[in-house]
């Protein structure tokens, strides 16, 4: 299942999209969990017993605001969470 | 077997009894909601609200608690439902339920009073993807009900007022409080209630098809939730997402419910 975590509002679409099927079997040991600099991520037992990843309540209405020091304006190249999804799980709609 | 769906909403809590009629052949028709029921509850205490829904619909079943064999809960308050042997989320249930009532849905848009969210889902009913809006209330039912207010009308005149109007008014407020203001200037424009209906509908309907579009389009489509009720809305949302046909469930509401008591029934089967 694909999740979409976040928002759109009057500024821009702000999501980021989880891929669990891939997370399922996550081979890095869920290194999104300490990549992300703000600890955005945590892991949860979905509806059908397969332990995921997903975006902590507290941040999903906040993604703009929350994810900006690791976005250009911050410096960043690279997303620290998507660079540490070995298998791609992880993508950001801006 | 009688299973239970517990849809604690954020606005209204639904409860519905579902009956196992094993009907070899006919997958779809092998449950038959026995009852159905919805309360606004007058409290707070949700875990209270639960179980005095919960035993209201039992008792109008003529049903003990005992002649249940599972009670599954779903929505904002799920986890407030103690006496719940398991909890899903409302993609899960809402995929589920949709399916249920109509076998070829692949697209579920579920339109509640304070979120609105789109899912893919298989054929199953096993959400594939889904998208939602954490922030705003702008896409869901309780907005259209605070611009009907402003407008002075009740819900229903508020969705038939605006099926009288052809005219298309953009409206550029991003949340309700803005957006009321919005229409307070329409109204002092003199622009007619019908009009002004029709454009908070169709903003409505806009941010409900941005959701969907993330998940993307798949025939067929499936509108459920308190909103199904709104003829304006369906109407708008049927012209934003640029298709023919949405199916609309009878007990639009309940869908959930439904399907929390389907997977509840699927588990001990």
């Amino acid at each position: 299942m694909i999740a979409n975590y976040g928002y759109k509002d009057g500024s821009g679409e702000y999501y980021i999209s989880i891929d669990t099927d891939k997370c399922i079997e996550c081979p890095v040991g869920r290194a999104c969990l300490a990549a992300c600099p703000k600890a955005m991520f945590e892991t949860l037992v979905d509806d059908y017993d397969d332990e995921v990843v997903c975006i902590k309540a507290q941040f999903r209405k906040s993604l703009a605001y929350d994810c900006v020091q690791c976005k250009p304006a911050g410096g960043h190249t690279r997303l620290p969470c998507t660079d540490a999804c070995a298998p791609g799980a992880i993508r950001h709609s801006w | 077997m009688i299973t239970a769906g517990i849809d604690m909403g954020s606005r209204t809590i639904k409860v519905v009894l579902l009956e196992d009629l094993k009907v070899e052949g006919a997958p779809q028709l092998n449950y038959a909601v026995r009852k159905a029921q919805i309360m606004f509850p007058g409290e707070l205490d949700q875990d209270q609200a639960a179980e005095r829904v919960y035993d209201d619909v039992l008792a109008a079943a003529g049903l003990k608690r005992e002649d249940v064999a599972a009670v599954y809960a779903t929505g904002a308050g799920r986890k407030q439902v103690k006496f719940a042997a398991d909890a899903v989320t409302e993609m899960t249930a809402g995929a589920r339920g949709a399916v249920f009532f109509f076998p070829s849905v692949r697209t579920v848009v579920d339109v509640g009073a304070e979120e609105g969210r789109g899912i893919k889902t298989d054929e199953a009913g096993k959400p594939t993807d889904f998208a939602g809006n954490e922030k705003c209330a702008a896409g869901a039912g309780s907005f259209a009900e605070a611009m009907s207010r402003a407008l002075q009308l009740s819900l229903q005149d508020f969705g038939e007022a605006s099926l009288k109007s052809d005219k298309t008014i953009p409206m550029n407020a991003q949340c309700t409080v803005f957006a009321e203001s919005e229409v307070v200037s329409l109204i002092h424009a003199s622009t007619p209630k019908e009009d002004i209906a029709k454009a908070v509908l169709d903003a409505v309907a806009s941010r409900v098809c941005a959701m969907v579009r993330r998940v993307g389009i798949e025939n067929d489509v499936a509108l459920i939730g308190g909103m199904v009720h709104n003829a304006g809305f369906v109407a708008s949302l049927k012209a934003a997402m640029g298709v023919d046909e949405l199916k609309l469930p009878e007990m639009p509401e309940y869908v959930s419910a439904v399907g929390c008591a389907l997977l509840a029934a699927e588990t001990r089967h």
